[in-house]
Order: C-alpha cells, then structure tokens, then sequence
C-alpha cells in the first residue's frame, strides 16, 4: 500500500506523537548524565534534581530582598506587555486592513507606505523606541506593535481583498451602505482570518518581547533569562524557557479553540 | 414592474471589443434568458445592468431613466457562486436583507421591528421550501438549497428587476426541474422583470418569454477582437408566456423565430396586452 494511504490508527498515532517529546527528554538525560558524571559542578546541562530546586527558588519562595515571587512577576509582566501589545495590533490592523482591502482611497493612500514600513527591521528601531520613548513599559509594547502590525494589516488587506466581489455586489443589490457592508458582510468574515493571523505572529511577539525585555527592563521572563545568563545559571533558563514555550502554546491553543466556538461557520466556509 | 431600455451600447476592454451595437427593449414583467457561446460577453452584459461595469458608449434605462452609477436595491441579483453570505445561517440571511431596509446607520433591527422582520424571512423561507432549515449555515445546504436561499434574500427586497447569472448552471439536473419550478412560480407572483443568463437552452426555453443570443460575428480572422458580440437572434417563446396567468405551456415549448430582431424590437409592441393581463392576475 502506497505511504499516503497508510492511515495510523489513534492509539500507534498517540504514541508516534509522544515520541519526539520522548527521544529529546531522554536525549537531554543521557547529556547530562554523562557531563555530570565527568564533572559534578557542570553548569551546562544541570539534572532534572537542579532544576527542580531551581524551580522552588524562583516560583514558590519569595525573593530575600523583594519579598516577591519572582517567577510570577515575571510572567505577569511579559503577558501584560504581549497582551496590551496584540491588543493594540489588532485593533490598529483590524481597521487599517479593512479600510485598506475596501476603500479604494484608502488603498491609494496607504498600500505602498504600508509595504515600505513593513520593510523596516523593528529591532533597528528599537533604540529610537528607547531614546523617544524612554525605557519603560512604552517603548517595549510599541516595539512589538511595530513588530507585528504592518505584517497584519497586510495579512488583513489581502483577506479583505480576496472576498469574492460577488458577496459585495450583492450586499449592495441588497440596500447596504459601505458602513452597513463593513458592519455585517467583511468584519464577520474577517474576524475568524484576524484569529489566524494573531496566530501566526504570535511568534515574532514573543521574540520582540524578549529582545526588548533583555536590552531594558526590571522585570519579565526576557529579562530573567539575560539577567542569570551572567551567572550560566542553565537550571533557570531552560524552566523559563520551558514555561515561554507552553504560554505561547497555550495561547495558541484557545485562540484555536475560541475560533472554533465563536465561528462555528467558518471550517465549512473555508473548506468551500 | 420595469421596462429595460438598452441603447446602442458597447462594451470595450483596453482594445478589444466585447460587446457591440446592442438594443433592446425590454418589458415590464418579461423574462429575457441570455444564451451564447462561452466569452461572448453574457456576463458583461448583466454587469453592466448591476451598475457593476459601466457600458463604454451608450445607455441604459429602467422605466425610462438611466441606471444609477452603483448597484441598488431596485434591481436583486443572483450569481452562480457565492451570493449567499457563508457567515450567517439560513434566517440570517434572509433577516439581513431586511436588515439593511429598514436597520438604519447599524443595519440591525431591534425588539418588535425583529420580530417582525423574522416573521417576514420565515413566510419567504417557507415560499422556497427552506422552512426546515433556517438554523443551518449555507456551507450545510446543498447547492440547489442555497440558490433558493439566495432567491429568497434578494426577492425579500422586492426589486423590480432580477439578475440572474447562470444561477442553476452548478446543479444537477434532478434538482434543476425544483428549483425551475420555483423560479417559474416567484415569477408569476412578485412583480419582477427577469434577465437570466444561461448555457442551458432547454432551461431558457422553459422559463422565459424571450430568448436572445449574443454571438462574436467572425469577420476579421487577423484581428477578430475589434468586433464585438452582437444580439444574434431574439425570440420570442410560443405560446407567449404571461406573468401571472395560467401558463400556456402545458404541451411541449413550441419556438417562432421572431421576423425582425434588432432596434426596433418587434417583442416590445406586440406585448402589449402583458401589463394588462399581469395586472389582472
Ligand atoms: N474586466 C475585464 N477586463 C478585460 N476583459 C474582460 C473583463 N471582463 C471580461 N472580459 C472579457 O470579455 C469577454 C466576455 O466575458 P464574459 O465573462 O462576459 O463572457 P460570458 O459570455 O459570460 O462567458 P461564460 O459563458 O463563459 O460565462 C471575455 O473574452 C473576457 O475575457
Ligand atoms: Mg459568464
């Protein structure tokens, strides 16, 4: 039978999915092992008892000098900035892409500024960001909206623009006014693809939160991460960065989820 | 309740000519189907009585005035693909062309005026036999249910004139003779001129009053795009078709070329009586 028709029954198809995780944990072990084994003080690779310690010190004992937990204030303070940051992406992208997709003044206007910004490499900017803006909580969340937006407004543009003119026709045959089209023909429709495109950007928000978190902060997971790196304390990084990976996973999860629940249309109108 | 007048329009494309020299007549509560071989510019023609191309010289008059610069509510549309709108269920639809009536600035209606309104989709739901599913979204209906859906949103509105691009063309053939049926009974009933596109001649001699083939003279082998299609033949179906009254077409189609097809459409005069007969049903 050809590969392509060979179907993986769920339990075999569980376990082929487990195996990657598996083989990298065991992997990670067997290093470690081995490196501790030559040299106990070894800071590279620390065992999973280390980490745990780790784990204790930062996430559950208050810090000696603040009083804080400092794993917490960590997260608390890189979910805020992402979050006000996608907040404010998503706003700005949701009405700049719609009016750009649909109103030939705004397209004339603003397609080619938009495909120029877009070009611009955030990061160099980001010590303009720090010299105008300062180095607190603004500077970072508009590196990230910097970061993300004009690529979203152009994912929204596009989805905008690939309606099929019929359903516009129609909406007008129908008495709309462009305000009453934008209201209940394209925002509906697009409020599912703006799902998909936070989705997809959600990368380069995490990346721009920790770059912009390592240069200037007191606080957040980026900054964490380069404030122990002095000490190559692995046995905090690799929790931290364990702990990204499953924000940002999880993330990603219930915006799948909320696409599902929310729009219950769109997996049939897609596929069509 | 429309008359279409069309006057010596063209249709012209950078260089190439689509559509060329083309007069019509068209009455009120007629049923023109539009054949032609395929890129004959049947499509543009119905855009261009949307207000969706405007034609590059001549006009075109509804009840004597000229077409608005954009489509409008006076004339409803239904094309072969994606005239429902895949985001709202059955009722939805229907409910959203009512919606954009009489919803102001927000489009959307309110308490007693909903109520109403829902009540109004539902009795036209229940007209194209989609009662039963009006909690269903269009990606769940079959193509022949959602061009009924499509029928039942734009008739809703009560336009005076329906547009109608190869609108069953995508179904099959079981399915075709319901939905004709239909069509044949909206007819009768709304107050409706109808423009349908179609491949299918057999479906254009079923439904309308007058058939009207555009066809690509080849003169110019060289240099075949500088003329257009022109109106090839206009017929007029007998026994005539009346809206409204009992059809005559009981037995199979029988077809009379009409003599002098053209500017002064002969289809125009001798359906004089139409109006009176349509008005009396
Ligand atoms: N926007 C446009 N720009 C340039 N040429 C066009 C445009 N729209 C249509 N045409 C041309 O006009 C001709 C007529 O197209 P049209 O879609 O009206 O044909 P049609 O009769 O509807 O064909 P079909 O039966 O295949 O639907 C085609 O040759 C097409 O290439
Ligand atoms: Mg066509």
């Amino acid at each position: 039978m050809r590969a392509i028709n060979r179907q993986i029954k769920p339990g075999p198809r569980l376990l082929l999915g487990a195996l990657p995780f598996l083989l990298v944990i065991i992997a990670y072990l067997a290093g470690s092992a081995i490196r501790l084994a030559d040299n106990p003080s070894d800071k590279l690779l620390p065992a999973l008892t280390t980490m745990a310690d780790a784990i204790d010190r930062m996430a559950f004992t208050p810090d000696k000098r603040t009083g804080e937990i400092l794993w917490w204030v960590d997260t608390v303070s890189s979910l805020a900035r992402i979050g006000v940051a996608l907040a404010f992406a998503t706003v700005i992208s949701l009405v700049v892409g719609i009016a750009v997709g649909l109103l030939p003044i705004m397209r004339a206007l603003m397609s080619s500024f938009i495909a120029v910004i877009s070009m611009v490499p955030p990061l160099a900017i980001l010590p303009i960001l720090f010299i105008m803006l300062g180095l607190g909580e603004t500077s970072k969340v508009t590196l990230i909206v910097i970061g993300i937006a004009p690529v979203m407004i152009r994912d929204l543009a596009l989805r905008t623009e690939e309606m099929p003119t019929q359903q516009l026709i129609k909406a007008q045959t129908l008495g709309a006014s462009t305000f009453g089209i934008v209201q209940r023909v394209v925002l509906p429709q697009l409020l599912p693809r703006l799902i998909d495109s936070i989705r997809l950007n959600m990368g380069p928000a995490w990346l721009f939160l920790i770059a912009a978190e390592a240069i200037a902060s007191e606080s957040g997971l980026g900054y964490r991460i380069f404030l122990v790196r002095r000490y190559l304390a692995m046995d905090v990084i690799l929790p931290y960065v364990a702990w990204i990976t499953l924000l940002a996973f999880l993330m990603d999860y219930s915006l799948r989820a909320l696409q599902d629940r929310m729009f219950p249309w769109f997996a049939g109108a897609r596929a069509s | 309740m429309s008359t279409i007048t069309i006057r010596n329009v063209w249709k012209e494309y950078d260089e190439r000519v689509v559509l060329e020299r083309i007069n019509l007549d068209i009455e009120s509560r007629a049923f023109v189907a539009l054949v032609g071989p395929s890129g004959c510019g049947k499509t543009t023609f119905l855009r261009m009585l949307l207000s969706e191309e405007a034609p590059s010289k001549g006009e075109i008059l509804i009840d004597g005035k000229p077409l608005a610069g954009e489509p409008t509510a006076e004339r409803g549309v239904v094309f072969q693909r994606y005239s429902v709108f895949p985001h709202l269920t059955v009722l939805g639809n229907v409910l959203l062309s009512l919606e954009f009536e009489r919803g102001g600035f927000f489009a959307r209606l309110f308490g007693g005026a909903r109520r109403k309104a829902m009540e109004e989709a539902r009795a036209m739901l229940d007209c194209v036999g989609l009662a039963e599913h009006e909690k269903k979204y269009p990606a769940q209906l079959s193509g022949g249910m959602q061009q009924r859906l499509a029928l039942a949103q734009t008739l809703i509105r009560k336009p005076k004139v329906l547009l109608l691009d190869e609108p069953f063309g995508a179904l099959d053939p079981g399915i075709r003779g319901d939905i004709h049926a239909l069509m044949r009974r909206l007819w009768n009933e709304e107050s409706l001129t109808v423009v349908m596109v179609t491949h299918d001649l057999s479906e254009a001699f079923g439904l309308a009053t007058r058939v009207i083939a555009f066809e690509r003279p080849r003169l110019d082998p060289v240099d075949g795009d500088r003329y257009g299609a022109v109106i090839k033949e206009d017929i007029e179906v007998w026994p005539r078709r009346i809206a409204g009254a009992d059809s005559p077409h009981r037995t199979p189609v029988l077809v009379s070329n009409s003599p002098a097809p053209g500017l002064d459409d002969p289809a125009a005069s001798k359906g004089l009586g139409q109006d009176d007969l349509a008005l009396q049903a």
